[in-house]
């Protein structure tokens, strides 16, 4: 038997990290406060002190050029980590994201890849009010040119970050912020992880609850409760946003006929629409009602708790969707 | 001040590499008009001694960011005019095999990094380059080419301080034609002696004719001497003029026809051909065949591109991602 | 009001040509009756109508265009609500809500969604709500109206066949298990039987074993059924697709529904209608789609054993070879005996090998007391 320890989501990412650090010495880790103040939501807290300021970069808050620097670093043969502390600050980092980390393979006709890694936190339920806790992340899941990952549990907050560093193309790590302190555990020896494919998490016959991130935890506690009613709810863990796992939604529609996205995106021109149209488009046959989607209100986040909490998907928002879908 | 034969064969040698840009973009305009080429076309036509001055500071081990307006920089760096005009065909032997275009010039061996079509998105993958040597020890410089309207952008002050503050190894280049696409200089900025503005991040910086290749060749050979020396930063305004409108379809109603005028009056390729023949150093043989060199040379490139094949349209996805390589 | 529409008569069948109608638009119909006649691939078919009711209107004429599955080939109305004058202006009460995936396994099985209920939201009718029915949708086969004798191609059949099996290939984990069969109760069942018949009533050999299946699914029910979207749905009824060779090269498995309830001699009779019909091009539609099962018997061919490839969505295949004399010791006495090799071809992921085994023991222990079957 394996031996596993106790942690929490962001020690687990700080081990990523310190891995990948260890392993290649080409890594080095950029972004605002990573140093000295040992990360703004502490996940690199202690890496300076082992690794060095030529390693562990505090930048000036230039979201735009750090990022690009990380693409021209990337070109130059290292292989860089960029921090941007939150999704909100990357739209300051869009233009180097868009058009020069995911078009310089193409656009060269396959002379330069950019193997660069960035890493962000993401989302809401932390009252950080409307210019800190959004998903973006299906923005960027809409580009050709880079992978989207979203890691939800411990061992993928610990070992997505080396595969991505081994991709030769750029990849986004969308963190949690909500997850940073949740408590689980992990395998004393990092087993590896693959930075592809969805996962299924739950087995269940009834119904299909796909999604990814923070709200995967809120899937897992609604299958739980409609467990309780009889309803027997697959819960679907996406992983990677970017090439989305086709194979695994459609099998797990097929089987049980029915399909709830629950996303923390807004649903208008968001992921979850991106998923229920290829529901629609590869499975319409096998559906036995509506595809329907538990998504945050169509609002900016708002401060106060009581109504940031109306605004994200509950569990009790999606209990209620899947026993309407089985029903009636 | 009569200069020594060498001199003379270096700048006949310079004034080649300006002929083969002004002759190959004439060629282009002409064929943009018979639609073998499309998209944007923006000609460098008259700026030619920036290119050429600066390249010749810079070793084949150094990188070159340019812009959209970066024919002559993918030349300099030793593209053949044959690469870059399938390119602009969009064919498959294009140096991008018809995925870039004019816009878009790469090269591994120039280690040329675009060909950037947004003004001022190649000052941070400059940066990063010039990271890259810092943190492998590499004694290499990154040029990082860029016209006097990416001043305005954001990403031009935080590129100059981020490359000062990690005293990294780049050459901003600034091409200062005066006008951003129409908006000239004094229009757009507060302060238009752009040397100052590099004093407060702590650049050193110098300013030059850019018509005069033989003073931009000893501005550039200056300034990468001292990032050499220095391992830092170093920013050089090239002063210079585009003769011709800034892309294909613009009528030019931003400046005056006696403007251009006046400026076509310092044609460095006129002004260096006539130095060379006042100091005796080039006849009209010469100079013919050098006409005639550089007239096959485009011919041979235009050739090339017209019998170069199509990209299969089956191959229209490959190289969205490494992994899914042919 | 329904529609009666093109039907898939086979997993494989995506169209067919509505070479005939039996029926005028006005003609009193009943559930069961033959109302068309289509050719597909497979051969030509005696389509019948699961509904009782008037043709208000036949909305495709004859002709040679594929229709594809599911298109509405005619109007069926309620005796009685025959409107003689179609009014444009009266729209219907709207369209009867069927999901997606309850909708297709009805055009499937041939149920019709208008006899349905549903137990969704709104009424809609879900896949649970065809399956519940699905079973009960076929009826005993009604005495065939002479029909036109087309003659599949052989070519077209070859297609088809390729294209179910190379779907089984792919799709069904397939697991094998053989066993030999001591026949000589059986046998002597048989001569005793056939002195006391006149040729005519004769039975064949084959007819035992083929009520030896029926005996045994009923002990072990997991191999009678379809494998579809992950789950096995069993059949209480036993309807077995026997495999008859056709004159021309092609193969056919129709159906003998209803086995278990069958005599002997009702068995019989049944398979002698069966391989007359198959081979004269006159099957029913749901002759070739109700099979749960499917019986090979190549021991006329001299073969020795049949591994078999399932028919999906089935589930199981029983291949019978040639029974020959052999060597059989028993209560440890040598003996020669007539002996028969039958095989299971079964899926993977509806049964496994211990199942499997119960159902070849007992179909082997039907065949030694061959008066009780």
């Amino acid at each position: 038997m394996t031996e596993t320890r106790k942690t929490t989501y962001r020690e687990a990412l700080n081990e990523g990290l310190r891995e990948a650090l260890q392993q290649d010495e080409r890594v080095f880790l950029m972004g605002e406060d990573v140093g000295h103040y040992g990360g703004c939501f502490a996940v690199s807290k202690g890496l300076l002190e082992e690794f060095g300021p030529e390693r562990i970069r505090d930048t000036p808050l230039s979201e735009s050029t750090f990022t690009g620097a990380g693409i021209g670093a990337a070109l130059g043969g290292m292989r860089p980590i960029v921090e941007i502390m939150t999704v909100n600050f990357s739209l300051l980092a869009l233009d180097q994201i868009m058009n020069n980390a995911a078009t310089y393979l193409h656009m060269s006709g396959g002379l330069f890849n950019v193997p660069l890694v960035i890493r962000m936190a993401t989302g809401g339920g932390k009252q950080l009010a409307a210019q800190h806790s959004h998903s973006l992340e299906g923005w960027y899941a809409h580009i050709p040119g880079i992978k989207v990952l979203c890691p939800a549990t411990m061992e993928d907050a610990r070992g997505m970050l080396w595969p991505a560093l081994l991709d030769p193309d750029p990849v986004l790590i969308f963190e949690p912020a909500v997850l940073y302190p949740m408590e689980g555990t992990l395998p004393e020896k990092p087993t590896p992880v693959a930075i592809e494919g969805a996962k299924v998490l739950h087995q269940g016959k009834d119904l299909s609850l796909i999604s990814y991130g923070s709200s995967l935890h809120k899937s897992l506690a609604a299958a739980e409760q409609l467990a309780g009613e009889g309803i027997a709810a697959e819960v679907i863990d996406l992983r990677c946003l970017r090439p989305l796992d086709d194979t695994t939604i459609i099998g797990s529609v097929s089987k049980t006929h029915r399909a709830l996205i629950v996303d923390e995106g807004w649903r208008s021109g968001s992921l979850s629409a991106e998923i229920s149209a290829r529901i629609m488009e590869q499975a319409f046959y096998q559906l036995d009602a509506p595809v329907e989607r538990v998504c945050s209100a169509e609002v900016p986040m708002p401060y106060a708790k009581h109504l940031e909490e109306a605004a994200l998907p509950q569990v009790e928002t999606i209990v209620a969707t899947a026993r309407r879908m089985l029903n009636g | 001040m009569s200069k020594q034969l060498t001199d003379l064969e270096h700048d006949l040698a310079l004034l080649r590499q300006m002929l083969r840009i002004r002759r190959f973009e004439e060629k282009s305009a002409e064929l943009y008009s018979a639609m073998k080429i499309r998209g944007f076309l923006h000609l460098y036509i008259g700026e030619e001694a920036v290119a050429v001055g600066v390249a010749e500071a810079l070793g084949a081990e150094d990188a070159v960011v340019a812009t959209y307006r970066e024919h002559g920089h993918a030349m300099v760096r030793g593209m053949s005019m044959r690469a870059i005009m399938a390119e602009m065909y969009g064919k498959l032997d294009g140096c991008c095999r018809g995925r870039g275009g004019s816009m878009h010039l790469f090269g591994v061996k120039e280690r040329l990094y675009g060909g950037n079509a947004i003004v001022g998105g190649g000052l941070p993958v400059a940066v990063g380059l010039a990271l890259a040597d810092k943190l492998q020890g590499n004694n290499r410089v990154t040029c990082c080419c860029f016209g006097e309207g990416a001043v305005a952008e954001g990403e031009f002050h935080e590129s100059m301080n981020l490359a000062a503050l990690w005293n990294l190894p780049v050459l901003f280049a600034c091409e200062n034609n005066l006008y951003a696409m129409g908006t000239a200089l004094e229009l757009s900025e507060s302060v238009t002696n752009l040397t100052e503005k590099t004093a407060g991040y702590g650049v050193p910086s110098a300013a030059v004719d850019g018509m005069d290749v033989v003073a931009v060749e000893a501005a550039a050979k200056q300034a990468v001497a001292t990032i050499r020396q220095s391992g830092g930063p170093y920013f050089l305004e090239s002063r210079t003029y585009r003769f011709r409108a800034h892309s294909m379809f613009d009528p030019e109603l931003y400046r005056s026809k006696d403007e251009v005028e006046q400026w076509k009056q310092r044609c460095p390729i006129e002004n260096l051909k006539t130095q060379l023949q006042q100091q005796g150093w080039l006849d009209d043989a010469k100079w013919a065949a050098l006409e005639k060199e550089v007239a096959d040379e485009v011919a041979d490139a235009v050739a090339f591109a017209e019998q170069s094949d199509w990209e299969p349209v089956e191959e229209l996805t490959r190289f969205v991602y490494s992994d899914r390589e042919g | 009001m329904a529609d009666f529409c093109m039907p898939s008569l086979g997993a494989d069948m995506t169209s067919g040509l509505l070479v005939a109608w039996r029926v005028e638009a006005g003609d009193k119909v009943e559930h069961g009756q033959i109302i068309a006649e289509i050719e597909t691939a497979k051969g030509l078919f005696e389509v019948e109508v699961f509904e009782d009711g008037v043709v208000e209107q036949l909305l495709i004429e004859p002709g040679e265009d594929q229709i594809p599955v599911g298109t509405p080939l005619a109007k069926i109305v309620a005796d009685g609500d025959v409107v003689t004058k179609p009014d444009a202006a009266a729209e219907p009460e709207g369209r009867q809500k069927v999901s997606p995936v309850a909708r297709r396994r009805a055009a499937e099985l041939g149920v019709d969604l208008t006899q349905l209920k549903g137990s969704g939201a709104d009424g809609v009718i879900q896949l649970a709500d065809v399956e519940a029915v699905a079973g009960a949708a076929e009826s005993p086969a009604k005495a065939a109206p002479t029909a036109r004798k087309i003659t599949p191609s052989a070519e077209g059949m070859r297609q088809a066949i390729a294209a179910a099996m190379s779907r089984s290939n792919s799709e069904i984990p397939h697991y094998y298990l053989a066993t030999e069969i001591d026949m000589s109760r059986a046998q002597q069942f048989l001569a005793e039987q056939n002195k006391q018949r006149s040729i005519k009533e004769r039975l064949l050999p084959v007819v035992l074993p083929l009520k030896a299946v029926a005996v045994a699914l009923q002990k072990v029910p997991q191999l009678n059924g379809y494998y579809v979207d992950g789950q096995l749905q069993q059949r209480e009824q036993v309807n077995i697709g026997f495999t008859v060779s056709l004159r021309n090269g092609g193969l056919l498995t129709p159906a003998l529904q209803g086995v278990e309830q069958m005599s002997i001699d009702q068995l019989m009779a049944a398979l002698n209608d069966l391989i007359g019909r198959t081979r004269a091009g006159k099957l029913r539609g749901s002759e070739l789609t109700s099979a749960g099962i499917t019986v090979t018997s190549l021991g006329d061919l001299g073969v020795q054993s049949v591994f078999g490839v399932i028919y999906p969505p089935q589930v199981a295949l029983i291949g019978l070879g040639k029974i020959v004399e052999r060597a059989w010791a028993e209560n440890g006495a040598l003996s020669a005996r007539p002996v028969l090799s039958a095989t299971l071809a079964a899926d993977h992921r509806a049964s496994d090998g211990l199942l499997g085994a119960k159902f070849l023991d007992a179909f082997g222990r039907a065949l030694q007391q061959p008066e009780a079957l």
